[in-house]
């Protein structure tokens, strides 16, 4: 990573609290300037807190929230959401009902000229392509132009950080894919910094270098998409993020393992001392439908996807693995198929139930 | 807790910020509130005055008996007309449909008491239509039979028709919300069309039919002006006679309790069928409505039953009091008609502004800190809606009669001189009177106008620059002005035609057009009346049109501003 500017949004140790529970807990990361993250994780996990705390909507009760070097919340500070010159798209988009697209947009900028104002709103509109949209109220856009509104009102202002609380979450599947890109895209032209906050780890890897797995108010891992996915820190994300099963391994020295396929060598994430029992995580791009393939393993079920389909197998010895197949091999439940692995680096955990 | 910190600091209402001073100002503002209903209630258990033996063996089985058979009366002419009426505008298509659909409406328009005096007028002895009946058959007084007007049973008619729109209000809304499906599977079924509309639309509207006659059957009880006229004993008119006749307070204390048990369980009855009328809804999404074509003739009867209550209920008695006022404006309308009108409009105009205050500490407590307790208090402030005018002056006046004698006491005492009635004698009661009766109005119209601004929306402007006055100046503000111009409207109409409370509580020598209307009737110079009357209908029609605007409004396709 990149050391030599100060990061441009700094979270140390940062607790909130809510009603008495601790919603937050104990959470740092960074992101460098222009840098998009994301935080994920299920519903109830905190990210949504955490955005508010950013935003200064939240006090944390532990911790520091400094951006551009400024410490906003922490060591006895908390500056008020309007002074942080922050921008924030909402999942209910929060579009003013009594003011027209211009007034929306216009809103963060009121204090500029009336001409400058037209100037600034129009040169956003133009960036998403709804300058004939102007005068119109929100109730009268479709739910991707409303969306395309609420975001360049949060950056009109030229915020320091642009923080998005599941803007995406009331669209259907395929304008969510369609409006993460193309805003991804703007945030970029703009050089913006933003942030993320998403249960869609699709939505996520579309939008995001650096992604965070929250879960309880913890931040499991704060990595690159790439890294959550094929190098998980733990258990949770290595279940959160993608598909996959664990299946039972005996550590045999730094680079093999024992297990019910034989022997497999690779690159380990966790080295552990031989003779270790520890669960292998094998995801379905792990392995390969393989018609030569020296492992036979029973359908379980299956699920036609289209461009392939996705097996539950069942291997001898009663474990169940994924695998993704070709989309013209179909196969019954309760046949037989062969398969043959392809790791290029094993993710082992220790065993689960022991310590 | 999220604002406890802030030190953007400065603000009056400090306490509010703590998540309990919104719970305190809630309780307290519902405290205050219900000071009358209060002061009623401790009289169901004090001890009796000496007049209420008397009263228990002779008018109190009257009044029981009058006010049930009030009930029963209005329950069957509100509810038919009612129901009818909404079926009838829902379902099916003929012509003038969609005007009739809202132009039923105006009769809510009409104070029961002013129909009362304008039919009377029309239908007594001396009246035109007797007139004209005796003309044309050449009969004398005496010699045929005709319904007397001023009767329990011309109360149940005067009622039935002005309060028949609040169940085919309620009942329309049901319907609407029904599963057109639901209907047309019946019919697959093999119910024919009358059936599935009384086994399946009719039961399943029920929760909503019941609301709707409860509402009517609260302003039945609430009434004053018309039993008054008619001579038919009643609670309001009992307690008023007992306290202007009797001047035992007491006494009229204790009947008002009494009236209230028939209110709470009014109360309990609306409540408990809108919960359920909450199930029946399990969507909000438009549906389309069957619009069945009728035939000429069923076309011609469904138009014919939908005028009636209209002609019946808003436009005869309307041209009457037109014709009356047309004969009397002359005499009528004279400096002091200016000052009745100013006293009405300044009444009515403070009120509605009053009722806001409190109104808006309970939306804006529910909003911020959104708890049981809250809640608890919006819904007890919101019942005097509920209780007749009458017993709310009983119960302003019992407590406030007691301050200004003790504060009359304390300044004789030390300065040698009483201050007179600082409370019971001025117009601060009169308003307090009428916050209590209608903040419900208020409350529900702010309520509805804080929903469309999200908390969303503030911190959006938060994050935007600006502080919690800009939010409240730029954001709440331009979107809350409808609503609370609406509940200031509504406030105003409903003040205009308030009669039992202003009567008692008015200071003296005060008059409205509302006081004024009735004193002329019951002097018989009904025709003197109209003037007033008309002026109070008048303006009664402004609510309505925003009525109907709003029911046109909630329907898909439509701006949801």
């Amino acid at each position: 990573m990149n050391t030599k500017s100060p990061n441009h949004l700094e979270i140390s140790g940062v607790s909130v609290e809510l009603g008495g529970s601790r919603v937050v807990d104990n959470v740092s990361f960074s992101l460098e300037d222009g840098e998009i993250g994301s935080l994920l994780g299920p519903s109830g996990c905190g990210k949504t807190t955490l955005l508010r705390a950013i935003a200064g909507f939240e006090q944390p009760s532990q911790g520091r929230i400094q951006i551009r070097g400024q410490t906003v919340s922490g060591a006895g500070q908390h500056l008020a959401p309007e002074r942080r010159r922050i921008g924030m798209v909402f999942q209910d988009l929060a579009l003013f009902p009594h003011l027209t697209v211009l007034g929306n947009v216009g809103f963060g900028v009121r204090q500029m000229g009336q001409d400058a104002i037209r100037r600034r709103v129009f040169e956003l509109l133009e960036l998403v392509g709804l300058e004939r949209y102007a005068d119109m109220y929100p109730h009268e856009l479709s739910g991707g132009q409303q969306q395309r509104v609420a975001l360049i009102r949060a950056i009109a202002p030229g915020p320091d950080l642009l923080l998005l609380d599941e803007p995406f979450s009331g669209q259907d599947l395929e304008l969510r894919e369609q409006l993460a890109r193309e805003i991804r895209e703007v945030l970029r032209q703009n050089g913006v910094t933003a942030l993320l906050v998403t249960h869609d780890q699709l939505e996520a890897f579309a939008f995001s270098d650096l992604m965070g797995v929250i879960n309880s108010g913890r931040l499991h891992q704060w990595d690159f998409g790439y890294n959550l996915y094929h190098w998980p820190a733990d258990r949770f994300i290595a279940e959160f993020i993608g598909r996959g099963v664990f299946i039972q391994a005996r550590v045999l020295d730094e680079t093999q393992l024992h297990t019910t396929f034989g022997v497999l060598a690779g690159e380990m994430s966790v080295s552990y001392p031989a003779g270790t029992e520890v669960d292998l995580l094998l995801r379905p791009d792990d392995i390969h439908y393989d018609p030569r393939g020296h492992i036979t393993a029973r359908v379980e079920s299956s699920a036609f996807r289209g461009a392939d389909h996705l097996y539950t197998l069942v291997l001898n010895d009663g474990a169940r693995v994924m695998c993704h197949a070709p989309s013209h091999h179909a196969h019954q439940p309760g046949g037989e198929i062969r398969i043959r692995l392809d790791l290029q680096h094993m993710v082992v955990f220790p065993r689960a139930g022991s310590a | 807790m999220r604002s406890a910190a802030l030190p953007a600091g400065g603000n009056p209402l400090g306490l509010l910020r703590l998540p309990g001073g919104w719970a305190i100002a809630g309780a307290l503002t519902s405290l205050i509130i219900l000071v009358p209903i209060g002061a009623v209630c401790v009289y169901l258990f004090t001890p009796a005055s000496e007049n209420w033996p008397h009263l228990v063996d002779t008018v109190l089985p009257e009044y029981v008996r009058n006010s049930l058979w009030l009930m029963v009366g209005v329950t069957l002419g509100a509810g038919s007309i009612g129901i009818t009426t909404a079926w009838l505008t829902s379902m099916y298509r003929f012509p003038g449909r969609n005007l009739l659909t809202w132009l039923l409406l105006l009769p809510l328009a009409m104070p029961a008491y002013i129909i009362a005096y304008t039919y009377t007028g029309m239908l007594d002895v001396s009246g035109p239509f007797q007139g004209w009946i005796r003309r044309v058959f050449g009969l004398a007084y005496g010699e045929y039979w005709f319904p007397e007007v001023r009767s329990i049973g011309g109360a149940i008619v005067m009622f039935s028709l002005v309060l028949y729109p609040y169940v085919y209000l309620l009942t329309r809304a049901a319907f609407i919300g029904q599963s057109v499906c639901v209907l047309e599977v019946s019919r697959t079924l093999g119910c024919s069309p009358w059936k599935s509309f009384s086994k399946v639309a009719v039961p399943l509207a029920r929760p909503a039919i019941v609301a709707g006659l409860s509402l009517a059957l609260m302003e039945t009880l609430a009434d004053f002006g018309t039993v008054q006229y008619f001579g038919v004993s009643t609670f309001t008119t009992g307690i008023y006679r007992t306290w202007f006749g009797m001047f035992d307070a007491v006494a009229a204390a204790q009947l008002s309790a009494v009236l209230l048990i028939f209110v709470f369980a009014l109360i309990l009855l609306e409540r408990w069928s809108r919960r359920r009328a909450h199930f029946h809804h399990t969507t909000n999404r438009y549906q389309r409505l069957p619009d069945i074509r009728l035939s000429r003739g069923w076309a011609a009867l469904a138009f014919i039953a939908c005028l009636l209550p209209l002609l019946l209920g808003f436009v005869i008695p309307t041209i009457q009091l037109i014709i009356w006022a047309l004969e009397t404006y002359e005499t009528m309308i004279d400096h002091r008609f200016v000052t009745l009108a100013w006293h009405s409009f300044a009444l009515a105009a403070g009120a509605a502004v009053v009722a806001l205050v409190p109104a808006l500490i309970l939306g804006y407590g529910n909003r911020i800190h959104p708890s049981r307790a809250m809640r608890f208090f919006s819904r007890l402030s919101s019942m005097g809606y509920a209780i007749p005018g009458t017993v709310i002056a009983v119960g302003i006046l019992i407590p406030f009669g007691a301050l200004d004698n003790a504060l009359n006491r304390w300044t004789r005492e030390y300065f040698d001189m009483g201050v007179g009635l600082v409370f019971s004698g001025t117009v601060f009661v009169l308003l307090f009177a009428y916050t209590v009766r209608f903040l419900a109005v208020s409350l529900q119209t702010v309520e509805a106008g804080l929903e469309k601004v999200k908390p969303s929306m503030d911190d959006a402007a938060r994050s935007m620059g600006s502080n919690r006055a800009a939010v409240l100046r730029e954001i709440h503000l331009p979107i809350l002005k409808g609503s609370l111009l609406t509940a200031i409207v509504i406030v105003f109409v409903d003040v205009m035609k308030e009669l039992p409370a202003t009567l008692i509580l008015r200071p003296f020598d005060f008059n409205t057009l509302a006081v004024r209307a009735y004193e002329l009737a019951s002097d018989e110079r009904l025709a003197d009346s109209s003037t007033a009357a008309l002026a109070i209908v008048a303006v009664g029609i402004i609510p309505v049109i925003l009525l109907s605007g709003a029911i046109s409004r909630s329907r898909a396709g439509t701006r949801p501003i």
